[in-house]
This record gives C-alpha cells, structure tokens and sequence, in this order.
C-alpha cells in the first residue's frame, strides 16, 4: 500500500481555508460535538421518550436534536473519511494500536470497554467546555477567543498527564 | 445579520454541510489523525503531527478570517468564556481523549475508516451527551456562571491591537514549528 498521507502542514493550511469557506459562505465555525449532543438527544427517545427530550432543557435550548447543519457536517465527515480512506485501501475492520497495546495487551473487549469509558468522559467535557478540539481548539483559537485558548491549553495538560499515567508502563503477560 | 457573502441559506445550507463535512473527514484521514497511537502519542511528544495540523489550520484559517472580518465579509462566533465549565470541561476532555484516543471528530473520522473502537466511543459519546443533557440544569445554575467573562478575545484581555495579535499568533506558531523540528530532530 503506497502512503496516503499528505504533509500534515498542508492538511492544516487546508483545514484553515475550509473554516475561512464555511465562516465566509455559511456564516458557520467548524464544530463536532453540539452534532453529537443533538444525536444523543434522537438516541435518548427511546429511554425517554419523545416529550422527555422535548421538555430538557438543554435538548429545546442548545442541542435540538434535528437533520442541520450541525449533524449533516458529521455525517460528512464520515462520508470523506471513508472516502479518503477507500480511495487508499485504508479501511480495515481493526481496534489494533500500538500505544495501547503496549501498555494493555492485546484483549479487544478491554480497549472496546476503555474507548468507550473515553467517549462518555469526553463528550461530557465537551459539552461542559460547550466545544471540542474543532469548536473550540480550531475554530475557537483562530478567531483569538480566550475560551478556545483556555481549552486548548487545559485539554494539553491533561491529557499529558493522562498519557503519563495510563501509558507509563509496559503490560506484563 | 448575515455577512454579505454568506448566500448559503436553506437547503443549500443542508447541502454545504454535507460537502463541507466530506472534505473536512477527507483532510482528517490524509493528515493522519484519524489514527489513535498518533493522537495519543502527541500527548507523549512522540508525535506531532496533530500539533502542526491543527496550529496551521489556526493561523492559516485565523488570519483568512480576520482579512475578511476587517471587511465585513465575515462574522466572529465567539464561544463564552465560562472559566470554571471550559477549564473543568477541556480538563474532563484532556482525560477522555487519551483514553479514547480520538477527539469527538477524528474518532467519527476512524470509525468511518472501519476502527471498532471509535464505534465504541461513539456510543460512549451519545451517552455521555445524554449525561451532559440530564444534568444541564444543575450545571446551568451552579459551574456555568463562576467565572463568566462573556464572549471574551484576547486583544480585549491583552489590550493589544488586533494586527499585533494576529502577527503574535503567527510568530508563536513559527516559533512551535521551530522547537517541534528540534524535538524530532533529537528522536
């Protein structure tokens, strides 16, 4: 398999105009997770209900569960990362990584069970925050918001010191 | 008020998302970092791919926006700055992502690359969404208001010119770029 990677210092300056399209075309930033809040409130219907979503606050306020902007800007994320990545042979049905697997061993119920722990963790911190590593690390920093910088900041340190902690030692057996 | 040069509106608005989206996963994939031991590894300075694809987007993406926000081309959404929700939320963040393995976008990205356990986030992020919603009230009356400054931006906090800032950002991205090749250089 010939690399598909490109220069990750043209994949940014490329990433950079395509926020300049979207806040000049669209009179929108880039942003994740406000598209996943509003999913979770369609996946919450079924636990409770349809008038439980409706009545939260949050879900009629913020992150009303709907096919938008928002959520379309997810569904085409995946759409050109699966393209990106067929047009390679990059797509592989895999949890394999090497980070992890160094520090955990190879079990796939254990890292399913940990990418999941993150996920909830993360999307809660998201959603605190009111953005991710796009609303807030890219689209936020860019425009020179304190609370972008204050993100990107807090989330580095963190995630070094969890990187320290979780990866620091080697899996015995 | 829209900008004057945001003719997007209705279904074409639905449309560009989709498209908008498909380049963005596009980029993600190619750039790498839709891959868990490159994002973790990051946060070890064993990496540092994302480092330069998300300083670039900032600083190429940053002055882009502020060249057409000088004529009134483009809009700022500025996010408020809610010290205690944004430091504890990127906190609590910081920690999911390393055990994740992938922020909310790029593991959307590698779950479409076929990475089971970017599926398995995902899930975990719709439940870890419907947390947030089911105790938005409590945090809304009692983490949201300590410490709101409001949409806050650092030419206001610095009492530097805009110009000076924007040039600050692109010589303190520079200066990264500088140290990170020395970093790798030393590996």
């Amino acid at each position: 398999m010939k690399n598909p990677r490109w220069n990750p210092y043209l994949v940014g300056a490329l990433i950079g105009l395509l926020s300049v399209l979207t806040f000049s075309l669209a009179n929108k930033p880039l942003g994740m997770s406000t598209g996943l809040a509003q999913a979770a409130g369609a996946c919450a219907v079924p636990f409770l209900g349809a008038d439980g979503v409706a009545r939260n606050t949050y879900w009629a306020k913020t992150a009303i569960p709907a096919w938008d902007y928002s959520t379309l800007f997810l569904v085409g994320t995946m759409l050109g990362a699966l393209l990106s990545a067929l047009l390679c042979g990059g797509f592989k049905l895999t949890t394999a990584s090497a980070v992890w697997t160094e520090s955990f061993g190879p079990s796939q119920p254990r890292r399913l069970i940990a990418a999941f722990l993150g996920g909830v963790i993360i999307l809660y911190g998201a959603r605190l925050a009111d953005g991710c590593t796009s609303g807030h690390g890219i689209s936020g920093c860019l425009q020179l918001a304190v609370s972008g910088w204050l993100f990107f900041i807090v989330m580095f340190a963190a995630g070094i010191l969890t990187a320290k902690l979780l990866y620091g030692r080697t899996h015995q057996g | 008020m829209s900008p004057s040069l945001a003719f997007l509106t209705g279904p074409e608005l639905l449309g560009s998302a989709l498209v908008f989206g498909i380049i963005f996963g596009f980029l993600l994939h190619r750039g790498g970092v839709t891959d868990f031991d490159v994002i973790v590894r990051l946060f070890q300075f064993r990496d540092f791919t994302v480092l330069k694809v998300m300083m670039t987007a900032i600083a190429v993406g940053g002055v882009g926006i502020a060249l057409l926000h000088g004529q009134e081309l483009a809009q700022f959404h500025i996010k408020p700055t809610n010290l205690l929700a944004v430091g504890l939320g990127a906190a609590i963040f910081g920690v999911g992502m390393v055990l994740y393995g992938y922020c909310p976008g790029t593991g959307l990205a590698a779950l479409a690359t076929g990475r089971l356990d970017a599926l398995a986030g995902l899930v975990g992020m719709l439940v870890g969404g419907i947390a947030y919603a089911l105790s938005y009230d409590w945090v809304a009356a009692h983490i949201l208001p300590v410490g709101a400054y409001g949409k806050l931006r650092l030419p206001e906090l610095l009492g530097v010119p805009e110009w000076a800032c924007y040039a600050g950002l692109v010589a303190m991205t520079l200066g990264i770029f500088a140290l990170v090749r020395k970093a790798e250089a030393k590996a």
